[in-house]
């Protein structure tokens, strides 16, 4: 029997329902509008009153409106086919939604339950098996998508038989096991999994011990983002962290990537799926869009499913990385999830914390990139979740609850700087106040010497110095004047221009210099170093300002260039004749 | 609006704030509208029997024995062609002198296009200012706003900016507008002889203040009609949406929310974001772009409202005084039109962004110049040559004055990084160089 109540107040999205039953907390239920049936969750209770947040737009609803209670929370539902889908925050699909406008009420199924998957057995009969184990698989686009027992199953079961290799729908029973009591449970390709629930079926969860690849040079150079790690992104708006966080997504060197559009602009969503079915992905040569599900709950759409979005997408990353798989995970904006959560604290009269944020923010924050690491499945194999968010700070200013709280649970913070942005050096990261805990790491630091170079942390380190060397130099400039101090700060401080303008800043809509691949940002940075390192004598300032100006336009015409071809090569020669000149 | 006869009539108001009055009643449901003394009210909170309601007009002079009648829907408007070229209040009642407008009825303020059923903005709108097309260029489908001072000339740029604009419809939705703001709208879309393709949504300084409210709906509903239903390119200019965000921050406090930053709602991220997003490429060639103005307090942009809108909005125009040129300029640094790359270099010419960022990296070292000079050191050579060229740059490009082809900017860009500068020092790729250097 399902509970049922009535609707007794509403606010915007915030209903309060009388209710005659049992109710459970974030369970899902609909409310009735003339027929149309409204999605909403509750998040407090007190009394025989739930406090209910509506997914959907609340107009024209009235008091007495009849509400069934569904006896479970909001869940994802996971199987073959969810790469290359466009979700919004509930997981309906949107492509297979009518007309131009969304309507109240429409839910669409999120898999194709008509489409025929070819199924490879991998467990056999008599095998023990428990949640998250692979029964079988299929190939979805390029990658095999493992058939897993549901997450939900905690117990062991004994495998009684499955499927033989062969076309079947995502409902068809594909393997059949029996419990601890002999009982016959049936699975199909499909399972569901309540969203704000960390799939924990997995052995155990190490230290990340890999740097996951961007292609963009200030990070992975400079602040590298582990495989399984997480990262956040603050910045004022204008700076540049959705081009930033997009260039990731296309480059990201990663099996999956989930995209959560939270409460941000429609037309940034619309740029993926115009662009990713067109664009190839760097690393497998197949289209991006193949390794790709965006869930979009852009800033017009209910407010209530922006939190939603969030988590379903968490989830669809946690699926995929039981299959042994590497997912990313990008969220743009974390900030409009917390205003989400700030509207209905409101709206409930509770007493706020800072900003009139509530007060368990940064609690709900921190548990939230918990869930992302590397762990080790029950067979062995790794998976990896890594999760980089964005947070759009108001007014710029980084002392503000949701910056602050996710600088303690994030491990890489990528500050954005309005100042760089002002002077279009972009990617807009500071050097200096943006960090990586994982260059800390003695995993990460034994893997950078294994596949880059060896000593290659200390080299970045001696990069880092130099950027603050030049810094030092350029403001004892501008306090002293040009002339005021010796022609040594000058060079100094054009040093670190060159690395700042030859490397740190990389044009993200040029096609060759978007993406920086290791052997060429090693080279690159050798390169810059070496001349770094260079003693020069220069006579006045000017003559070293000309000098430097000038290098720095041959490196970057290189950086425009072909790796190592003919346009690069004639750069690279013409900076060789340039420093030998010097040397005179 | 009629009266229906099985309307039950309320005679009882249990409270009333500046801005609401709260009464038990029952049957009613959320976000409709109610007459209240002869204004008109919209519901906004049930809780138990008792009602709140927002009178637009304000609850002044209104008694605690008012009459108060429920209509049983939301706000609507009448949509048909026969809008086009009329003004109309905050409640779309005619306010030239002409008939109602016979149409369809719709809800204002209705749901959202399905992100999957948009298309990518690509077209583009040149406006002749080489600050916007140059810099900024705009396309259709976009949202971006002017931040503008109180002093400065926005609504004649905007006035500019939307009679060169090659669109189908114009639709301006004028909330807290002087008089004389009002006049001028109306006298430089005469002048145009354009006012068979615009539609006008005025609430004036000498309006009741949240009646505002209801302009961006409004005129974002008269532009859906037209975009959607019409296929034809919309143009929707809103100003000043600080004073909108004002009105919001007023009901919200006499409804006892607690207030975010800068005593404004917390909920004003979704409340703007509803309105820009209506801003849409549809697949069948109809458009909607929104060009906004909201005004800052001393260029103050991290302030709740303009920190906001930059989050929701592709970018955005900052006007500024420019003491060097003593022209009013669109700030390189702090404008950004977001979706310039969907056109640049590809509706235009190859070397667009070259020669874009070229321009503005060259006038950011003059600004360095120009601190070195204030401070008392001595220039260099480039130091001087970068000044003389940020003089020039501001008057021949900057300045909101300027009214010249796509073209012509670009070729007047590197007539100017000719004169002033080596190649080198633009930094642009050499193929660009060799192609179009001047010199």
């Amino acid at each position: 029997m399902k509970t049922t109540g009535k609707v007794t107040g509403i606010v915007s999205n915030l209903v309060t329902v009388e209710t005659q039953g049992p109710v459970s907390e974030n369970e899902i239920c609909y409310i009735d509008l003339d027929g149309t049936r409204l999605m909403s969750e509750v998040i407090k209770v007190n009394g025989n009153r739930a406090s209910v947040q509506v997914y959907e737009s609340t107009r024209g609803l009235a008091n007495g409106a009849m509400v069934e209670f569904e006896g479970k929370m909001l869940e994802a539902t996971l199987g073959p086919g969810l790469l290359s889908s466009v979700y919004d925050g509930l997981q309906n699909n949107l492509t297979t939604m009518e007309g131009v406008f969304l309507k109240r009420g429409e839910y669409t199924s999120p898999l194709d339950h008509g489409k025929l998957w070819d199924f490879t057995p991998l467990a056999e009969p008599g095998q023990k098996v428990t949640g998250a184990d692979w029964l079988g698989e299929v190939t979805e686009g390029w990658l095999p998508h493992k058939i897993m027992v549901p997450f939900s199953m905690k117990e062991e079961y004994t495998v009684k038989s499955v499927a033989p290799a062969g076309k079947y729908n995502i409902d068809e029973t594909i393997a059949v096991v029996t419990d601890s009591a002999g009982e016959e449970i049936n699975i199909t390709m499909t399972q569901k999994w309540p969203v704000k629930v960390a799939v924990r079926n997995y052995r155990e969860k190490p230290r990340p011990e890999k740097v996951m690849e961007t292609g963009v040079r200030t990070i992975d150079t400079l602040n590298p983002i582990a495989e399984g790690g997480t990262g956040f992104i603050p910045g004022p708006f204008g700076c540049g962290k959705t081009v930033l966080q997009h260039a990731i997504a296309r480059q990201g060197d990663a099996d999956v990537i989930v995209m959560a559009a939270c409460g941000e602009r429609a037309n940034e969503v619309v740029e993926i799926f115009t662009e990713f079915p067109e664009l190839i992905d760097p690393h497998t040569g197949r289209k991006l869009m193949e390794r790709t599900t965006i869930i979009c709950n852009t800033s017009n759409m209910p407010v209530a499913a922006r939190e939603a979005s969030v988590y379903t997408a968490m989830t669809i990353c946690e699926y995929y990385r039981a299959m042994g798989l590497k997912c990313l995970l990008l969220a743009d904006s974390t900030s409009r999830w917390a205003q989400a959560l700030r509207e209905m604290s409101n709206r409930m009269e509770e007493l706020p914390g800072a900003d009139a944020f509530p007060v368990d923010i940064s609690s709900i924050i921190s548990s939230f990139y918990a869930r992302a690491g590397m762990v080790v499945l029950n067979n062995g194999q790794r998976g990896a979740v890594t999760f980089i968010g964005t947070v759009s700070p108001a007014g710029g200013n980084l002392k503000e609850p949701v910056t602050e709280s996710t600088k303690k649970a994030a491990r890489c913070f990528y500050a954005l700087e309005q100042h760089r942005a002002d002077q279009k050096r972009y990617p807009a990261i500071s050097p200096m106040d943006s960090y990586s805990k994982y260059l800390e790491y003695p995993e990460i630091r034994k893997w950078l010497d294994e596949n880059v170079e060896e000593g290659w942390v200390e080299k970045v380190a001696r990069v880092k110095n130099l950027l603050r060397q030049g810094k030092d130099a350029s403001d004892q400039i501008n306090i002293l004047g040009d002339d005021g101090v010796p022609v040594s700060y000058h060079e100094t401080f054009w040093k670190s221009e060159l690395i700042d303008y030859t490397f740190l800043q990389q044009d993200g809509f040029d096609p060759v210099d978007c993406l920086t691949p290791w052997d060429r940002q090693k080279y690159m940075l050798d390169l810059v170093l070496d001349i770094c390192e260079r003693p020069f004598g220069f006579d006045d300032f000017e003559e070293c300002r000309d000098y430097f100006k000038e290098i720095i336009n041959v490196i970057r015409q290189m950086n425009y260039s072909e790796f190592k071809g003919d346009a690069f090569n004639k750069f690279n020669h013409q900076l060789d004749k340039l420093l030998e000149e010097n040397g005179k | 609006m009629a009266n229906k006869a099985y309307q039950r009539i309320y005679t009882r108001l249990e409270s009333i704030t500046k801005a609401t009055v709260s009464l038990r009643a029952t049957g009613v449901s959320n976000d409709e509208l109610a007459i209240v003394a002869g204004r008109l009210a919209q519901v906004v909170r049930t809780k138990g029997d008792v009602v709140t309601l927002q009178v637009f007009s304000g609850t002044e002079g209104i008694p605690t024995n008012a009459e108060v009648m429920f209509m049983g829907v939301p706000p609507t408007l009448k949509v048909s062609d026969s809008l086009a070229g009329r003004f109309f209040n905050a409640y779309g009642h005619p306010i030239d002198g002409g008939p109602e407008v016979e149409g369809e009825e719709r809800e204002i303020g209705g749901p959202s296009v399905n992100p999957y059923k948009r298309r990518q903005p690509s077209q583009l709108i040149p406006t002749g200012i080489a600050g916007i097309d140059l810099n900024n260029t705009i396309v259709s489908g976009q949202k971006i706003p002017f931040f503008a001072d109180p002093d400065q000339p926005y609504n004649q740029v905007m006035a500019d900016v939307a009679m060169r604009a090659d669109v189908d419809k114009i639709i301006l939705g004028g909330m807290g507008l002087s008089n004389d703001d009002y006049l001028f709208f109306r006298h430089s879309f005469e002048d145009a002889g354009a006012l068979d393709k615009i539609i006008s949504f005025v609430n004036t300084t000498e309006d009741p203040t949240v009646e505002r409210l209801l302009i961006p709906d409004m005129a974002l509903t008269a532009a859906e009609y037209f975009a959607v239903d019409r296929n034809q390119k919309v143009l929707v200019l809103l100003t000043d949406m600080t004073l909108y965000a004002d009105a919001l921050s007023i009901v919200s406090n006499r409804m006892d929310q607690i207030p975010s930053k800068d005593s404004m709602p917390g909920s004003l991220y979704s409340d703007l974001a509803k309105i820009y997003e209506k801003a849409v490429q549809l697949p069948t060639g109809g458009s909607i772009t929104i060009i906004a103005v909201t005004t800052l307090n001393d260029g103050d942009i991290t302030h709740a409202i303009p920190d906001n809108t930059g989050y929701i909005t592709e970018g955005q125009l900052f006007l500024r005084a420019d003491p060097d040129s003593g022209k009013v300029i669109i700030d390189p640094f702090r404008s950004l039109s977001r979706l310039k790359q969907n056109v640049q270099n590809k509706k235009t010419r190859e070397d667009h962004s070259q020669v874009m960022n070229a321009g503005v990296r060259l006038y950011a070292d003059a600004q360095n110049a120009k601190t070195k000079l204030e401070n008392g050191f001595d220039l260099s050579d480039y130091d001087r040559r970068c000044l003389a060229y940020a003089k020039d740059y501001a008057t021949k490009l900057l300045a909101i004055d300027v009214n010249i082809s796509i073209e012509d900017m670009l070729d007047t860009a590197w007539g100017l990084f000719a004169k002033y500068f080596s190649k080198a020092e633009t930094g642009i790729k050499q193929q660009f160089i060799d192609k179009y250097w001047k010199g």
